[in-house]
């Protein structure tokens, strides 16, 4: 930590002897030590992973992606980008969860409005140490220069693309690891093979970022796509990314016995025919979770159309009704055969 | 000088080292304070909740070990969340060995305090209120710890729960003493959990009283070995207000204690009066399931010595007219539904619907009176109830 602290005055000082000069700004660095170490930088320019931090431009060593179903946030605009450390490669592990050793990133800003207009809300990280991954908010300012660590998270008046007037919940540290918590240990959700693209993927092995292609990438249908997609694919995408986080097994929904995500086969964990546990009013007067044919009377369907506390699913991350999200979702189970 | 190091060692040894005492104080921005300091605590610490009302946007959590959230009475410090904008419950609890004791919370949008795979987790003088009363659109559950291994319920008080006042879920070592529900749909519930104790609490104006339930479909079932005893069981005869589609919907406006499913479940000495569908109702999980995991018949059932005042003066079950003539004006107090096996004290007054099969409804039913054997040998109360640790915590 010291050490780096003097580096980072050498090269301050150095950089500012040479400032007369119009060299090429000297080559950009991530910062190991913030994401490894056990500090909690305040800032999100401590890590160096952009090169212009307010354009979202990353630094070469910080790579962007996509997912091809993305999880709802409110109709954010979501910027990912992976770092990986130097020394480490990233394995493929079949069609789940890219490993990433020790020493690397994620990081997601959620931005609304576009060009002129954007507004970057907040910065989400993902920092793989020693003892496993940690995520922490950091909070936007007004003036866009940086973003600060915000532990307990905030609420932000904003506007959606929909044009909803919104009180956007920035997440606390606690309610990252109610998405992000699986058997008691906080994982990354987003950068699993099959919801990547196989070019990506492709053009991680050939710079050798990544050990090699895995088996199953690329299965989820590109989201905006979706209806060229196979309606089935569409919306059991959609319930893996939007909603196993938390409903499956060892997760925050465990306990509900509802596990959506994309490999489960089984149609009463599927929520087919399944009656609820702990929904309360939730459950809307219905008496399952999905009603084949009946998407009207399908308890999954009922919260996904609703906004109020107690009643909405996700439970947090979202104050809207993914109206997207809701369609694909009812005409799956309007069409399941009573 | 050595001498005076070793024993400093020793104090430093048996209590946390460096425990801190974290206070927060209503007004403004009371959300944002309380969230950080339960984020900032540090195994061991104290946060202390200063009387008054903190008037919240969002739900609350905790995922840090062995901490201690205090207030100043369940009257005096008061989590108001009636204009919550965010989250399932009002308090959501992710660590071990917490103790949450001596405040209020009032109007949660959803549950009130959730403890989930919480071990050792001690619950004590914690007030949870719908101001409103009972309303269908009232959160599910006050107190709410499931998949967790020791749970201990004391002195808390919960009222207009639109499903159960206090409701532990998918757990083992559990207590609930001591404590009040009052008018929720049920007032104490013990669902797919084990080596549960349940007494000296009053239940009442509630649907139903006390309930264990196990039932499929769930990560964790095979319910038992829980004893419900020195109950106040009195007036349980609020309308069922319980959200369509939940389990609890389906009890029966003045059920008292109600035993259903489960394996060797002991319901003595307990006071029961006003409980006018049946003061004890003991039956097979009533629908269809496909979990073949899941025995749907009560196991081993034993009902001890209750003091009944008074039976199933207005049932609330099909055919209660008929019912009530055959009966003589009034159902006897221990309804059973013929499936699964159940033991009854000689003294036990009760009737039977002499069903032959789980799942099938009433058509079969052949109404009678109770005949049952008396228990042999002593109910197996070992390993029953929370761990003793858990108890000692309440001190001070």
């Amino acid at each position: 930590m010291r050490q780096s602290a003097v580096l980072a005055a050498a090269a301050l000082a150095f950089a500012g002897a040479l400032a007369v000069q119009a060299t090429p700004p000297p080559l950009q660095y991530v910062n190991d030590e913030a994401i490894a170490g056990s500090g909690m930088p305040r800032l999100l320019s401590d890590y160096g992973f952009f090169a212009d931090l307010g354009e979202q431009v990353p630094v070469p060593q910080v790579y962007p992606y996509r997912l091809n179903t993305p999880l709802y946030s409110d109709g954010a605009d979501k910027l990912r980008f992976v770092y990986r450390a130097a020394g480490t490669q990233f394995r493929a592990d079949g069609e789940g969860l890219i490993d990433m050793p020790v020493g690397a990133a994620l990081i997601k800003t959620f931005a609304f409005g576009e060009a002129e207009t954007r507004r970057l809300v907040e910065t989400r990280v993902l920092l793989h140490r020693a003892d496993g991954w940690v995520a922490r908010p950091y909070l936007w300012n007004e003036e866009q220069t940086d973003a600060q660590l915000a532990v307990v998270g905030a609420r932000v008046d904003l506007t959606t693309p929909k044009g909803e007037a919104i009180s956007y919940r920035v997440p606390n540290k606690n309610q990252c690891k109610e998405c992000h918590g699986l058997d008691d240990a906080v994982v990354p959700i987003g950068p699993k093979a099959r919801n990547l693209s196989g070019e990506w993927l492709a053009q991680m092995v050939a710079a050798g970022h990544l050990d090699r292609m895995p088996q199953g990438a690329d299965q989820l249908p590109l989201w905006e796509a979706r209806e060229s997609a196979s309606l089935n694919a569409a919306a059991r995408a959609y319930l893996d990314v939007n909603c196993a986080h938390c409903h499956r097994p060892g997760s925050t929904a465990s306990n509900s016995g509802l596990d959506l995500r994309w490999e489960q086969q089984e149609p009463h964990a599927l929520g087919i025919g399944k009656r609820p546990v702990a929904a309360g009013r939730g459950a809307g007067g219905h008496l399952f979770d999905i009603v084949p044919g009946a998407p009207e009377k399908s308890i999954l369907t009922y919260r996904m159309a609703s906004s109020e506390p107690g009643v909405a699913m996700p439970e947090i991350g979202k104050e809207t009704v993914d109206e997207d999200g809701l369609d694909v979702v009812s005409r799956w189970i309007a069409k399941m055969t009573p | 000088m050595i001498r005076l190091t070793f024993a400093a060692a020793l104090l430093a040894s048996a209590s946390p080292l460096l425990a801190e005492t974290h206070t927060v104080s209503p007004g403004e921005d009371a959300q944002a304070r309380l969230q950080e300091a339960l984020i900032l605590a540090e195994p061991g610490d104290e946060i202390v909740l200063e009387a008054g009302r903190y008037a919240l946007t969002d739900g609350l959590s905790l995922d840090v070990d062995n901490v201690t959230v205090r207030g100043a009475g369940m009257d005096g410090t008061v989590l108001d969340f009636t204009a919550q904008q965010g989250a399932g419950e009002g308090f959501l609890i992710t660590s071990d060995n917490v103790t949450v004791r001596d405040f209020a919370l009032e109007n949660p949008k959803g549950d009130g305090i959730k403890s989930k795979g919480a071990d050792n987790i001690v619950y004590h003088r914690i007030r949870v209120t719908w101001t409103r009363g009972p309303h269908q659109e009232n959160g599910a559950y006050g107190i709410y710890p499931v998949e967790s291994t020791g749970v201990l319920v004391d002195g808390v008080k919960v009222t207009g729960a639109s499903d159960a006042g206090i409701y532990v879920g998918q757990s083992n070592g559990i207590t609930v003493r001591n404590s009040i529900a009052e008018a929720n749909v049920a007032g104490i519930e013990i669902e797919n959990s084990r080596n549960a104790l349940v007494e000296h609490n009053v239940a009442t104006r509630n649907t139903g009283g006390i309930l264990v339930f196990d039932l499929p479909g769930l990560p964790v079932m095979g319910g038992g070995n829980v004893i419900v005893a020195n109950n106040l069981v009195v007036a349980n005869d609020t309308p069922n207000f319980a959200p369509a589609g939940n389990i609890v919907a389906g009890v029966r406006r003045g059920t008292g204690i109600m035993v259903m499913a489960n394996d060797k479940v002991l319901v003595e000495n307990n006071i029961l009066s006003g409980n006018p569908t049946a003061p004890v109702m003991v039956i097979a999980y009533t629908q269809p399931f496909e979990d073949e995991r899941y025995d749907p018949l009560p196991r081993e059932v034993t009902i001890g010595e209750n003091t009944y005042d008074g039976g199933g003066y207005d049932p609330q079950l099909d055919g209660a007219e008929m019912l009530l003539a055959a009966f003589g004006g009034e159902l006897p107090p221990v309804l059973w539904d013929g499936l699964g096996s159940v033991a009854a004290v000689e003294s036990t007054a009760g009737w039977s619907l002499n069903l032959t099969e789980a799942g099938k409804g009433l058509g079969g039913a052949q109404p009678g009176p109770l005949r049952v054997s008396e228990p042999t040998g002593e109910f197996d109360r070992s390993g029953i109830g929370a761990p003793a640790a858990l108890g000692e915590r309440l001190a001070g």
